[in-house]
């Protein structure tokens, strides 16, 4: 049998306000325990939370960014359940009524296809502290800086049906919302996390299979580990006669399996009621007009206008446009060489690869943007060869110097291009190298297409690199079917 | 001293007649003389008190007046105080000592009163007797042998007995202002959002109020306008400026449309509670107020929705107390869940656990729309009726309570506690604001028990409240009686 895997997502994306929901205290990352919970975040007896307006134009723009309905009033829930990072007794969310209504987010498949997923909607609520269980000798230790973090929760349809799909989605929200500027999305540091909702049924039909809820995956790469692991569970389960059981899953990257957590008879009954010490939040037109405005270029607007205004081919803009870092990144080179196809070239190329390879994101490169511009113009006007290119590049990766223009002095890479002086050089190679040369001569042509790469590879070395390829190809080849 | 009013003793502060150290003193030694009797206080904050004393003196000295420096008022023990134990009546919180002040301390201590201390409550406020206090039920002033009401049963108590000369409480269903007929003083509950909740320790937050409770409608007017107004750690708090409300207190009556709701006359209401309202009533239409019968038709809904939305409030509220950061916590927990359920167990009295499990069952999945969602849909109905009401007449009269003060452990049964607010719950679900005055007396046992007339007004016309108030006080004299432990001296 055939079968389909249907997959929905729900991202918890954490938002990048300064201050957390409903409290005044920092959301910065990595603060000594408790040193950021005030005592709102504490629960203390007495307090009351007062909504930070800071998350909600977040979740606005981030709706408007998915085109979807933003309804005049959204309510906060509370969510009733015991944990010990928990400090009310119940985290305040949004069921009834989120503030983001149902929208849409476009996806580009590997094959450049693209493909609508449906979002259900999206909500606001507060994150839990962090209970550590290392360090504290049969005890659990308590971290509430967390508690009160301001989360929006994006809720997808069941509309992917691979890993692929859902990799590809979990992208395309993480450009958005780093587009927005409204998180950080570092999925390292759980800025970004995502429940993943799976099930399978044999194609062709139309009602779902049982779904299994994998909590809390936390890379793209895990998310689709974790859905290979689990439809093939499902699949071979179904076809050994077995029935799939709603569950909440774990997944276990080092074993890349995921593993039951609890069952539905065993789920909580939230007792979810409408937050008594918080206003509906109503939002009038006006101020969802003046979000709109202030919303930044979209990965989908931008990857047009790199295709249509720069010429690049729908494969260079879909990953340059791919995140907000990356598409900056290269407005700027391209801003300062004035290429953007040799711009779109380095930083695919020379740059990706040397980010790769360290394990670095472009945030993190050690060439900044402005220096690598100066590097593409120095080609793009052929002030050096590539092969010099590459080596300014290394020194500007290795801190040798502030500017490509200052390290092609430094080590006299600049293009000899003066015909006169590159003869000089094919002369004396020739007369250095006479058995080569008259092999050259008895050779038919096809022979020496081959043979003339020895004497430009010489030429080039006498030069230390300096000299035009182009003009030693053709100049030796003058001199040498004359000779 | 003991028996003067806020007013007064402001004058006789800044006349120089005794110093606010001497003022304290005298308090503190009645409350250490009497208290005794009545178990009012839950603590007394005496050395924090006359150090206050020492600093309102000495700016006296400097000639400033602020209208309420070194006056000693008392706070019902859900209010949030720095530095001093916050118990909230309740075993659970014995061990508290709240690390921050509520709003309403920060602009009490800014006007320059002094609290003496916290006040005996209903576990939570959680009771119309204050029987479910941990700290053991305080006595009714006017006769030991019954109960003071509640939950602000310790503020009522102490201001009738001239153990302190006001005090803060706070009114979820009826528990500022049945306290205070039971005791024979003035109590108000403020319109909903008129006072900040911040600090307050949280029982049914969309019912929860705090106001004031002293001997006269004058007192009462001059702390309200103290502890009202915006504010912005509390969304519910309603930005609205705050009227000058003892300015208002000199309106003519003439003209005033008073409604009486037929619905607060009916079965089960006291003979002597019955004819004590009416002869106010009379009285204020010897005034110039016109009378006419009302109707509030959704009033018998009052208390079944009351008791599905104020635990369901409660049971999620009361869910951070789980022994895990404060409060009490069980000895030697062998896991989370038995720490859970015994720290619980352990710290909860038995209607702060019934709360709990009505509310925890009126949310559960298949109960959410019969019960919660239904209550809601009542509670905007009995909202509907007032606002309809007050269409037609200015202000609504009635009794506070059905009965005077009922004896200590004469109600065992839930319900016909739950039933003793009857005429003060629907005043909380519409969130409009309500006055009581002492109107009269019924026979006691060991002594007379005083009756409440209570007063209903539209949103925000608290002025319009005291002034009515104000009115009937300077027209008769119920409440100057004092009860005799009053009348002791220290």
């Amino acid at each position: 049998m055939q079968w389909e895997t249907v997959i929905g997502l729900e991202v918890h994306v954490q938002l990048a306000t300064r201050s957390k929901i409903f409290s005044g205290a920092s959301t910065a990352f990595g603060a000594e325990p408790n040193s950021q919970a005030c005592a709102v975040d504490l629960g203390l007896p007495g307090v009351l939370p007062v909504l930070n307006e800071a998350a909600v134009a977040m979740a606005v723009k981030f709706g408007l960014a998915i085109n979807a309905e933003i309804p005049e009033i959204s309510v906060f829930d509370r969510k009733n359940y015991f944990y010990p990072d928990l400090p009310k007794g119940y985290q305040t969310s949004q069921m009834y009524s989120p503030i983001v209504g149902p929208g849409e987010v476009e996806i580009t498949l590997d094959d450049g296809a693209t493909k609508q997923i449906g979002v259900h909607h999206a909500h606001l609520e507060e994150d839990a502290g962090k209970s550590l269980h290392e360090d504290f000798h049969g005890m659990t230790g308590i971290d509430l800086n967390r508690a009160g973090t301001p989360l929006m929760e994006i809720v997808s349809q069941p509309d992917m049906r691979s890993a692929k799909e859902a990799a590809a989605y979990l992208k395309a929200i993480h450009a958005i919302v780093t587009y927005l500027g409204i998180s950080d999305g570092n999925m390292a540091e759980g800025s970004m996390r995502c429940d993943v909702n799976v099930s399978v049924r044999p194609e062709g039909q139309e009602r779902f299979g049982t779904r299994a809820e994998i909590k809390n995956v936390n890379s793209f790469r895990f998310v689709e580990r974790a859905i290979n692991f689990e439809k093939e569970r499902q699949i071979e389960l179904l076809e050994d006669g077995g029935v799939v059981e709603q569950e909440t899953r774990l997944f276990d990257p080092e074993l890349d399996e995921t593993r039951s957590m609890r069952t539905k008879e065993e789920a909580n009954d939230y007792r979810y009621f409408p937050c008594p010490d918080l206003l509906p939040v109503v939002l009038d037109q006006a101020y969802i007009d003046h979000q709109r405005r202030s919303l930044p270029e979209l990965p989908a607007e931008k990857r047009a206008r790199f295709q249509d205004e720069l010429g690049l081919s729908a494969y260079d803009a879909g990953i340059l446009s791919s995140s907000r870092a990356m598409a900056d990144y290269f407005e700027v080179v391209k801003d300062v060489c004035g290429d953007a196809k040799q711009a779109a070239n380095w930083v695919q190329g020379e740059l990706s690869g040397a980010l790769n390879r360290e394990n670095l994101s472009i945030e993190q490169s050690p060439v900044a943007a402005r220096q690598l511009g100066g590097l593409v113009s120095r080609v793009v006007d052929d002030t050096i060869n590539g092969k010099a290119a590459k080596e300014v590049f290394q020194a500007l990766w290795n801190g040798e110097g502030d500017s490509a223009d200052d390290i092609i002095d430094a080590k006299g890479l600049e293009q000899v291009t003066d015909t006169g002086a590159i003869e000089a050089m094919i002369d004396q190679v020739i007369a250095d190298n006479p058995a080569q040369v008259t092999q050259y001569q008895e050779a038919d042509d096809a022979k020496r297409g081959k043979m003339i790469g020895y004497f430009v590879g010489q030429v080039m070395k006498a030069s230390r690199g300096t000299a035009n390829p182009q003009q030693v190809n053709a100049l030796l080849k003058e001199k040498l079917d004359q000779a | 001293m003991h028996d003067k009013t806020l007013i007064e003793l402001s004058r006789a502060l800044n006349a120089g007649e005794f110093s606010s150290r001497e003022l304290i003193e005298a308090f503190l030694a009645r409350i250490d003389r009497l208290d005794g009797r009545l178990n009012s206080f839950i603590t007394v904050t005496a050395e924090q008190a006359l150090a206050a004393a020492e600093v309102a003196d000495a700016k006296r000295d400097g000639n400033e007046h602020p209208l309420l420096a070194g006056i000693p008022i008392a706070l019902k023990d859900i209010i949030c105080t720095q530095g001093v134990k916050t118990s909230c009546g309740s075993k659970m919180l014995d061990n508290f000592v709240s690390p921050y002040d509520a709003t309403i301390v920060e602009k009490l201590a800014g006007s320059g009163t002094i609290s003496l201390g916290k006040t005996n409550m209903d576990e939570f406020a959680m009771g119309s007797s204050n029987e479910t206090s941990f700290y053991g039920p305080t006595h009714n002033p006017w006769d030991l042998t019954a109960v003071p009401g509640g939950s602000s049963g310790g503020s009522a108590a102490a201001v009738a007995a001239g153990l302190v000369p006001a005090a803060i409480g706070t009114d979820t269903g009826g528990s500022i202002r049945q306290p205070a007929a039971f005791c024979g003083i003035t109590g108000l509950k403020p319109t909903y959002g008129r006072v900040s909740r911040y600090g307050i320790i949280a029982y049914a937050s969309s019912l929860d109020q705090a106001g004031p409770m002293a001997r006269t409608a004058e007192d009462c007017a001059l702390l309200l306008e103290t502890i009202a107004g915006h504010d912005l750690r509390d969304s519910t708090s309603v930005a609205r400026s705050v009227p000058d409300y003892r300015a208002e207190l000199g309106q003519s009556l003439s003209g005033l449309k008073i409604g009486l709701p037929r619905e607060y006359f009916g079965e089960g209401l006291d003979p002597a509670v019955d004819a004590a309202v009416r002869d106010a009533v009379k009285t204020y239409e010897s005034l110039g107020a016109t009378v006419r019968e009302i109707s509030l038709p959704h009033t018998h809904l009052a208390i079944p929705a009351y008791y599905v939305i104020a635990p369901a409030e409660a049971s999620s509220n009361l869910s951070r107390y789980d022994g895990v950061r404060f409060g009490h916590r069980c000895d030697n927990p062998s896991n989370l869940i038995d720490l859970y359920k015994r720290s619980r167990a352990e710290g909860f009295g038995e209607e702060v656990k019934r709360r709990i499990l009505i509310g925890t069952h009126t949310l559960s999945e298949g109960f959410f729309d019969a019960y919660y969602k239904k209550a809601q849909q009542v509670r905007r109905l009995i909202r509907q009726d007032f606002v309809d009401a007050f269409e037609e007449v200015d202000v609504l009269m009635g009794p506070t309570t059905p009965t005077p003060a009922f004896d200590l452990n004469a109600k065992k049964d839930p319900v016909s506690m739950y039933l003793q607010d009857i005429y003060t719950i629907a005043i909380n679900l519409a969130g409009i604001p309500g006055i009581t005055v002492p109107a009269g007396f019924a026979e006691g046992t060991e002594g007379e028990r005083p009756i409440g007339l209570q007063i209903l007004g539209p949103h925000f016309a608290e002025s319009q409240l005291l002034n009515v108030a104000h009115q009937f006080q300077q027209n008769t004299d119920w409440h100057l009686r004092r009860p005799a432990i009053a009348e002791e001296t220290a």
